[in-house]
Order: structure tokens, then sequence, then C-alpha cells
């Protein structure tokens, strides 16, 4: 009998391995056999670590014979974007400036997975600094969708989402700094959730736009998000802006049901930017948890039109300073043939960033400069407060909000990728939530007739995750459909 | 035309905690080079600053001296720009909201009190320092010192000439070292001082295009190079020039001041707040703690010397100039000296024995008890003055104690009338001259003779006696 442990959730592998009905190095093997067969296509990893999972799984294998306590996460294989510092392979960013760059510590959600008794499989592919919607980005490698190999996965953690989607394996870590969890979470069909800013720590999370990233899962289902906000969520001394909040079991949340709850619609998310088609599947998906006994509210977020403009100031603004510091001083890459140190920083920062990370560090130093700042930054800072507010608003007369992921399902590969303002427009619907720094979810909610899937988008108010989690959970028990493994990755 | 001066001045003092402000480094830069580092102060991809609660504190302490208010509610900004000693490529520190400001310093200066404003005070970290091969070739950087916690301090345009302009730095170094904040050594830049000078016309109010000079390593460098630059100025204005606002370094060999870089147009350094810091709040209760946890400062130190031991205004600043010099005093006086023969052996001898030896009050063996019995052998006339001064090298180098030296070396002072009459007599046979020259009314002469007492009796005669003996003496075989 083939060995399909690949194909499961994080929560069936921990089962099976705590109970001794499979060994993780089993499932490791299933998982890194399964890699080998359709990483060629589908381009999800840049890295992967057979050996080093192999003697990941061996020790919680050991732990279990020893009769010790593997972790709520036994044996479940994950792979990591790369833009999580590991101590294990390299951390570049998928950018040349960190070409052959070893971290010498553990991102903290990193060390705090490894604790629960995951296994790492590797690092997975992105848009170069998390700059992007489609893994174009990245200067290793493109990375296709698993439901259309013509399409892209979404981005910027289009690497993560492909390997959950293909079931590479059970669980991946991206970060979502304007969607770019949920959105390749929608367009490659698969659970993405970003937290509360300060839910997870950030220290070991390459900094892209420190005000806005999040470190966040991707699974299979709602369940296995909950196992990994167990897992990473809480406050960590080495980030300051990591909340001090008690972290609840998130796996209870998953018990309630949304009756009686208040969902509410923004009207500014249902225009005609949104196609008919993912309109539908989004109205199909909200009569799902009204029949669930949720109350459905109109609910205007009236400063939404300004979210992408303020977003890119704001981004660009913090990307600039973050990226500063890779100089070819250091680490990293360094300009061959140079002769003095301006003539270093222009030549390596030319030659080691891709042409969308550049552009985002003109937009960013354009928007600080003096005699700008007050009409850009500034402003951006005050409409950010005013977005803020809307969110606030909202909330009073709702529980969560349902939107859609994406206006779209996942486009071609090379189809906007000459057209920087169109990719931004990938971002509308999540853009805001990093900028009002709630949690957000995506989850799919059907194919279209394409055969892509499409998200459907759940926010809750400011460390309520467990609101998300229930609302999640009950739209995934009683949604009435299974997403089959996508075509292109079948008989493999 | 009749100029008058018009100086800020900036100061840069690194703070003394044990850690870097933003990691847990150790803040020794003396150091191998780059082996007190770590991902953080390193600037590595994924770290994160973590403020240290101790910098603010002291920052907080430097800002309450100085009459500061202490904002609530202030914040970390990031300054942006590119130099390999800066490890991020920006610098964490702060701009519009200092966690001090609004203060004042007082400075004597003519027989008055002037009151100095202090601007802001505000907290930042250090950069890396840069080294090169002498002729190029090979540059390196040492980043021990990158992310030392840094408070600068500025001053409003207050001062008006050079004179002034030592006095707040004296007082100002006085002020830190009081409130054990910082070494506050210039050699080593942990004290850095920049002074911003122009010159207008007296009576007008506008202020001149200024120039900046940086990198003087000592007080009386910046005394010299402002005496220069108000000079300078002043000599460029009346053959009809214009001054560049520039900065200028100090060549302390030539004594002069020269340009170094002109302020094309103001660096754009593009502050933002640093998204990586939580608002640094300082409620009242916390400044409340650091304020009663200050110590007594120079100012209000001097006032009480004054009073409570009767010290002339000089004596008092003087003492009180040195922390520790004030400390020695006072333990001397709690030991059972009397406050004035303390306060001359403390200002005088010691002092000049403390500089001969290069050390510092506490550093060395003597301790303040041991100067007290000194002193009380003197009063009761164990000793003479003399035979003290002899103890007390040897007291600071030992650690003995002066009883113990005494009797060792045999130093009791003679106050036996008979043997030093008997000295006397051997004395006026010894030297008719001088002798001879008393009994004809040369006053002056009485004191050769009792010179040649106390050279007899190697110092022990007691001098007051020996004055006495030998005047009876010359009175009886006259």
């Amino acid at each position: 009998m083939s060995n399909t442990w690949y194909e499961k959730t994080a929560h069936e592998i921990r089962d099976a391995v705590r109970a001794g009905d499979v060994s993780a190095a089993e499932v490791t093997e299933s998982c890194l056999d399964r890699i080998a067969a359709v990483d060629g296509q589908l381009k999800a990893f840049i890295d992967v670590w057979n050996d080093a999972a192999r003697a990941q799984a061996a020790q919680v294998d050991a732990k279990i014979k020893n009769g010790e306590d593997p972790g709520p996460l036994a044996g479940v294989p994950i792979g990591l974007k790369d833009v999580l510092c590991t101590k294990q392979g390299t951390t570049t960013c998928c950018s040349q400036i960190l070409k052959g760059y070893r971290s010498p510590f553990d991102a903290t959600a990193v060390e705090r997975l490894a604790d629960a008794g995951a296994v790492f499989v590797g690092k997975l592919n992105m848009d170069e600094f998390a700059m992007g919607s489609s893994t174009e980005n990245s200067s290793l490698q493109t990375t296709k969708n698993p439901w259309n190999l013509e399409c892209v996965p979404g981005g910027s953690s289009g690497g993560s989402a492909a390997a959950v989607a293909g079931h590479e394996c059970a669980i991946t870590l991206g970060s979502d700094t304007g969607g770019s969890i949920r959105q390749p979470a929608a367009c490659c069909g698969c659970v993405g959730l970003k937290p509360t800013y300060g839910r997870v720590s950030r220290f070991g999370l390459v900094a892209f736009a420190s005000s806005l990233d999040q470190i966040g899962p991707f699974t299979k289902d709602v369940e296995d998000c909950a196992l990994v906000l167990n897992a990473i969520c809480g406050r960590d001394l080495r980030d300051s802006t990591s909340a001090d909040l008690p972290v609840p079991d998130f796996t209870q949340a998953l018990k309630g049901d949304v009756s009686g709850m208040k969902l509410g619609m923004p009207k500014e998310y249902f225009t005609d930017a949104l196609g008919a088609e993912m309109r539908e599947k989004i109205d199909t998906a909200i009569k799902v948890l009204e029949g669930q006994g949720a109350e459905i509210v109109e609910v205007s977020l009236p400063h939404t039109d300004y979210a992408v403009a303020t977003y890119y100031i704001i981004c660009t603004a913090e990307a600039s300073a973050n990226l500063a510091r890779f100089d070819g001083v250091r680490y990293g890459y360094r300009a061959p043939g140079v002769t003095n140190v301006d003539e270093l920083y222009r030549k390596t920062k030319t030659e080691g960033y891709g042409p969308e990370v550049r552009r985002r560090i003109m937009l960013g130093t354009y928007v600080l400069s003096s005699g700008y700042y007050d009409a850009y930054y500034l402003k951006a800072q005050k409409v950010r407060s005013l977005i803020q507010r809307d969110f606030n608003e909202a909330f009073e007369r709702c529980d969560a909000i349902v939107t859609p992921t994406a206006p779209t399902p996942a486009f071609k590969i090379g189809e906007k990728s000459s057209d920087p303002l169109e990719m931004y427009l990938s971002d509308i619907y999540t853009i805001s939530v990093n900028l009002a720094g709630l949690p957000g979810m995506s989850l799919p909610c059907g194919l279209t007739a394409s055969g892509l899937p499409a998200g459907l988008q759940i926010i809750a108010k400011p460390f309520d995750e467990e609101t998300l989690l229930r609302v999640a959970y009950t739209y995934e028990q009683n949604r009435g459909f299974e997403l089959a493994m996508p075509a292109a990755l079948r008989a493999q | 035309m009749k100029y008058e001066a018009v100086i800020g001045m900036e100061v840069h003092v690194e703070l003394n905690t044990l850690s870097k402000v933003f990691c847990g480094c150790s803040t020794n830069f003396h150091a191998p080079a780059n082996t007190n580092v770590c991902p953080v102060c390193l600037g590595m991809p994924g770290v994160l600053p973590v403020i240290s609660k101790r910098a603010v504190e002291l920052s907080v302490a430097v800002g309450l001296a100085l009459h500061c208010t202490i904002s609530r509610w202030s914040k970390m900004d990031r300054k942006n720009y590119f130099y390999p000693d800066l490890a991020k490529n920006y610098q964490i520190s702060q701009y519009d909201l200092p966690l001090c400001a609004n203060g004042y310093l007082e400075i004597p200066i003519d027989g008055t009190t002037k009151r100095i404003g202090v601007t802001r005070a505000h907290l930042e970290e250090d950069t890396a320092r840069n080294t090169h091969t002498i002729g190029g070739g090979d540059s390196g950087v040492d980043f021990n010192r990158c992310g030392v916690p840094l408070l600068e301090i500025v001053t409003e345009p207050d001062i008006r000439s050079a004179d002034e302009a030592y006095a707040y730095l004296t007082n100002l170094k006085q002020i830190l070292q009081y409130l054990d904040v910082s070494d506050c050594n210039m050699e080593e830049g942990s004290l850095r001082a920049e002074a911003n000078i122009s010159i207008r016309p007296v009576g007008t109010e506008a202020f001149g295009t200024k120039t900046e000079v940086k990198n003087v390593a000592s007080f009386s460098g910046i005394y010299k190079a402002i005496e220069f630059e108000i000079a300078r100025q002043q000599q460029v204005l009346e053959e009809g020039g214009t001054i560049t606002q520039e900065t200028r370094g100090w060549d302390a060999d030539r004594g002069i001041t020269f340009s170094q870089r002109a302020k094309e147009s103001a660096h754009d350094y593009r502050y933002f707040p640093e998204p990586d810091l939580v608002p640094l709040v300082v409620d009242e209760a916390w400044e409340q703690q650091i304020r009663e946890s200050l110590p007594e400062l120079p100012q209000a130190r001097r006032e009480r010397f004054i009073t409570a031991y009767q010290l002339s205004e000089f004596d008092a600043g003087v003492l009180t100039a040195d922390k520790a010099m004030a400390d020695f005093f006072e333990a001397t006086v709690d030991a059972g000296a009397a406050a004035k023969p303390a306060a001359n052996w403390v200002m005088g001898d010691l002092q000049k024995l403390l500089t001969e030896r290069r050390v510092e009050i506490g550093d060395c063996a003597l301790r303040a008890e041991d100067l007290a019995s000194m002193i009380g052998l003197i009063e009761d006339g164990t000793i003479s003055g003399k035979i003290a001064k002899d103890l007390l090298p040897e007291m600071l180098d030992t650690g003995k104690a002066p009883k113990l030296l005494v009797e060792e070396k045999g130093l009791v002072q003679i106050s036996d009338s008979s043997e030093l009459e008997a000295v006397a007599r051997e004395i006026i046979e010894a030297n008719p001259g001088p002798t001879a020259d008393f009994r004809a009314g040369k006053e002056k002469a009485l004191g050769f003779l009792v010179g040649q007492m106390m050279k007899a009796t190697k110092g022990k005669a007691n001098p007051k006696l020996a004055n006495e003996i030998i005047r009876s003496e010359l009175a009886k075989t006259e």
C-alpha cells in the first residue's frame, strides 16, 4: 500500500503519531517523497531539508519510545517561508542580496513549532522580501498554482500556499504584510490566517514593513490553524511589539457555533470591482453561515478606497529603512570591483535587488523625504487611524466581518507582472486588515468554473482569533463540498 | 563694531549601563574588536531592538538633574543615513518627542549665576568605530561600541563666551559624575562636546551664520577653539566677508579650527517613528521613583558645605568639584576630623600627591579614617604638621594607619622641655652669627634657629614649643 500520509491534516498525523499508529519517520518520508514527485512542477520549495527533517523525525520517535510527551504537533511536517530565520540552511527572502546568508538563530515562531514536535521539511519560495502578490518577484523560481500550473499561486507567500495545497506538507508558515497569507491561501484553496498584530513574535521574521508584518499559518483545515496558533502565539521578550496577553486554547473555539452571531458585510467590498462569479461564491458562503444561525448585517468601512494608497506609503517607507542594512558591508551579496563606499552601496543594491524591491525602496525614500513627509507619510498615518476607526465602528454592529479575500481567482503567470498598479489591486480586500492590525483569515469557498479556488475572508476584532476560528470552522463543517486533490497533481 | 558671541552646546554622553541600549551585549568597547556583539547590534536580518529600562532611567535622572520636563509619552525614531559604522544604516534616536526637554543648568560666572537653557536631552544608540590602514587600502569596523546608550544634551544658544562654555561643560560633567551615569572620559569618547558658534553685533537680535566645531578632545580645547572661532569670524566680517555655515575641526597642535565639511544642504535623515519599539512611557510614579533616587547634586552640596562646615565659597567649590573628593572629605569629617584642617589636607597635600601619582582618590590605599586620625595626632601634639606631611605619601601608598607609622619610625613629637632646652643650647652655641643677629634685634634670625632645631630633631620637635624654648634660652645666655 502506498504511503499517503502526505495527504493528511496535521491533527490526523499528530493523533496517529502520538498513538503509535505511524512513526514520525514514515510521515516524513511520505512528504519528502511527495515533494520529490511534484515539486519539480510546483516549484514551491527552494530548499528541501531531507536529512534535517529525518533527524528531527527520529527525535520525535525517540521521545515516543521513551515515553516522553512528543508535543502537540508531534511528527507534523512543516515548511517555512524563506523570510523566516532558520539556523538550518539559508535565509535569503528569495533575494540575490542575501544569497547564501545563514542566520545564526531561529525565529521565535520556528523555535516554538520545533518545541511542539514539528518536523521542518524545507524553505519555501516567495516574492523577494515579501513584496508582491504572485510570487513572480522571487529571484529564484516561479511557483505554480497547484490547481492550474499556468497560474500564479498568489503572493507573497506563494510557495507556502502551493506547498499545502499541493499536499507537500501539512502546514506551512508564511508572513502577511498586506495580504501575503490570505491572498495566496485564497488562490491555492487552503486555509490561511493572519493573526492580530502583536499575537505572534516577529523576532526572526526578516522585516518588510514592521508595523504591518505578521507571521501566520497555511493549513488544510481550520482545526490545524488552531493547533499552529496554540504553538506560536504569545509574548516574546525579544519583540517589544508582541502582546503580553494570555493565549487561550484555540481549539476550544472550534466547539462553538455562530447562532446569534452578527456577521457584517462591508458594502464597500461588494462593488463592481468584485467579479460576478466571485460574488456568487461569497454570497453562497455567507448563506451557509446564515443557515447556521448567523445574522448578516450591512456595515460600512468608508475609508476603504484609501487603503491601497495608504498601505503603499507606509509599507514602502518602513521597507526603505528596513532594507537599508543590506549594503554589502557585513553579510550577503557584495558587488565586486568597487573603489569607494558610495559605489559599494550603489552597485550592491542595484545588482542585489530585483525591480519591485528597488521600486518600493525608491517610493519609501521619497515619501519620507524632507518636504514630502507631511503630505505622504504623515497623512497616510492619519488615514490609517481613520481606517482603524472604521473597523471599530463596524465592530459595534457585528462580531465578525465577512468579505471576499481577493477580487479575482488566481491569474495567469505573467498576466500582471508588467503593471505594478494592477498587481497592487490584488490586495484591495486584505490590506485594510493589516493597517488596522486585525486578525484575518481566508478559507476556500468553492471552485470557479475554470477550476480555480475562491476565498472567503473573515475579519475579527483585535486578539479575537477565537471568533475567527469559530466562524471559519462552522463554515467549513457545513459548506457542503470537499476540495478534491488538484487535478494537475493527481496520480503523481 | 563690537560683536558678541552666540553659542549653543551639544554634548553626547555614553551612559554607563552594563548592557547596550537595544540588546544584552556588554558596553565594554575596549574588548577585542567585534567580541561584544550579537545579531541585534550587528543589524542582522530578522532582529528586533528591545529598549534597556536602565538606559531610560539614567536619561531621566540626567533630565531631572537639569530641571527638564520628562515626557510622559515619547517615542524612538529612525534616523536614516548610510555609513559603514551604522549596522542598520539607520540610527535609533529621538526626533520630535525627546525624553527630556526645557531644562536649564546654572553656572557660576563673574561672581553671579547664569542660567543656560537645556533645550532637550534624548536617548539614542552609539555607532560602531571605523578604522582605516594608514595610506588607505583596508578599512575595518569594530561594532563593540555600536548600540552603547548615548544621551544627547542640547542647550539653547544662551552661551556668550568661551568662559561660559567652559563653565557649562565642567558643571555638566560634575552633575553627570554625581549622578554616576557616565565615565565622562573625553579621550575615550564617553563624553563628546560640539559647539555651535556665531557672532552678531552687540545689541542686535538676529543670529549670525553659525559654524559647528567638532572632534575636540578636551574642555580646554573647546575653550580655545571657541576663542579662536569668535576671533576668526570677527575678522572675516570686519574684512567684509561672510561666514560659511560648515562643520569645522580643531587642530590642537596649531591652535586653529579648519573647515571639514560644508553643509551643502541640510542632511535629509528621513526621520520616522521606530515601528519596532512601543511608545516610551514614563509615568508619574516611575519619574518620582527616579527623582527620589537622585543623589545630592554639586550645587546643593556646595551650599551645604558652606553652611554646615563653615568653609569658604572657594573651598566648598573645589571640594565638591569632584564627587569622590567631596565624599572623601565628608568621610574624614565623619571620622572625627575638624572640617577646616580636613578641607586643607584634602585640597592641598592629598590632591597634590594624587595628581603626582595619577590616581583617583578611590583607587589609592588611603582611608578617610586614617586621614582623620592623622589630623587628630597633629591636634593633640603627637606629631607636627611637618611630620604629617612626610607621613601622608606613605599612608597613601601603603594604607598603613598613621599611629602605626609614627610608632614604627619613632616620629612622636618631642614635647619634653628639658630635652628641647638641651638641643636649643647646642644650636645657640653652634650658630654664633644668627644668635648675635637676633640679639641685635633681627627677629628673622629666630626662624633660622628654630629651623636648625627642627633639623637636629629630624622634625620631631614640637614647633611651638621649640620656638618658645629657643627664645627663652637666648634670653638666658645673653
